[in-house]
């Protein structure tokens, strides 16, 4: 009996898990939310309430409801603010720089410093012992040291 | 034992111009970014036209060609010249563009014998809102749709709505009115912006 019951509630939460899936084909608010910009605030959605945010929120949902893809609503949004709604430039074109510049940033970073930590323990590989001091210096180093344990 | 101690020391010397090139460019590279902050902050405060109005100038109107929501096809604020135009910026989520739409459209009905256009320039808003706002305030004068707000800069347009007035030859005159203009405390200076676009007549 016990175990029974602990089947049904088992089944009941993969069932309540699943609903979102089996329900929404679409696609997700929250997502394209923190993907488009809201145009008077430059923050995205999902941290702007301003008037035309909360338009454009509303307009997700609708496109959403009626069947849209991410990119069909993106796309139409696109179309009537301009290309800086979309908080991530798109991945071609000119736009592509944003995406670029920083990978070869770090490339050339990471070359950088790679050679200073390759030339660093090189040098110290060459580096010859001191060369042995003579007699008059020795002589020196001697008598400064005596006068310090005096 | 000369040659290894030639060696290390080219070897040095090589590595010392090595960061003195380093040095060099990072000091440009950082100089730039300062100089660009600078230019950035120098031009981005200076408001548009908007700034040099407020500073007792009369500068040239920004040109814009924009598609028109009331009608098929681009308007381009420069085939207005000859005429007195008030151009209006607003945005079908704004609560005061509601209250002032009547008070333009008569505006607009008033003058316009004398040769007079309120031109409406539609921002950050959707084209379809902007089409509804107009139907129910019943709207008839010129708007065009700048949904991008490619416009507000170079006008040094802060919010909506605002409104500007152009003369005949095309130059900002009165006061930049930043808010409603039906609103108490800008009656007299929408009323005298009118008067001045329309030359004094």
């Amino acid at each position: 009996m016990r175990l029974a019951t602990a089947v049904a509630i088992v089944a009941a939460a993969l069932l309540v898990g699943a609903a979102p899936t089996l329900a929404g084909a679409g696609p997700n608010p929250a997502d394209l939310e923190a993907e488009i910009v809201c145009p008077t605030c430059k923050t995205t959605l999902d941290q702007s309430n301003s008037p035309i945010a909360a338009r454009m929120k509303a307009f997700i949902r609708e496109r959403i409801a009626a069947g849209d893809t991410a990119a069909q609503i993106k796309a139409q949004l696109v179309d009537q603010f301009g290309p800086a709604v979309l908080a991530e430039p798109p991945r071609r074109g000119f736009d592509l720089l944003a995406w670029l510049l920083p990978l070869g940033g770090l490339a050339v970073g990471a070359v950088a410093v790679g050679a200073l930590a390759w030339s660093w323990s090189r040098r110290r590989a060459d580096d010859e012992p001191a060369p042995p001091l003579g007699p008059d210096l020795e002589r020196r180093v001697d008598d400064e040291l005596a006068r310090f344990e005096d | 034992m000369t040659s290894p101690d030639h060696t290390a020391g080219t070897g040095r010397g090589t590595a010392g111009r090595a960061k003195t090139v380093g040095q060099v460019i990072a000091i440009t590279a950082v100089a730039a970014l300062l100089g660009l902050l600078v230019w950035k902050v120098a031009k981005g405060n200076d408001g548009g036209v908007a700034g040099a109005l407020a500073k007792g100038n009369n500068p040239v109107a920004p040109a814009f060609t924009l598609p028109r929501i009331d009608a098929t096809g681009d308007l381009a604020i420069a085939s207005l010249k000859g005429k007195a135009v008030v151009v209006n910026f607003w945005a079908s989520w704004c609560l005061p563009c509601k209250d002032e739409a009547p008070f333009l459209q008569k505006t607009y009905e008033q003058y316009r014998e004398r040769g007079l256009v309120v031109l409406g320039v539609d921002a950050q808003d959707f084209r379809q809102d902007a089409k509804r706002f107009m139907r129910r305030f019943g709207i008839t004068y010129p708007v065009v749709y700048d949904g991008e707000g490619s416009t507000l800069g170079k006008w040094g347009v802060a919010g909506f709505p605002e409104t500007f007035f152009v003369d005949r030859q095309g130059r900002l005159v009165g006061e930049r009115i930043a808010g409603g203009v039906d609103i108490e405390r800008n009656r007299d200076t929408f009323d005298r912006g009118v008067q001045l676009a329309l030359g004094g007549q």
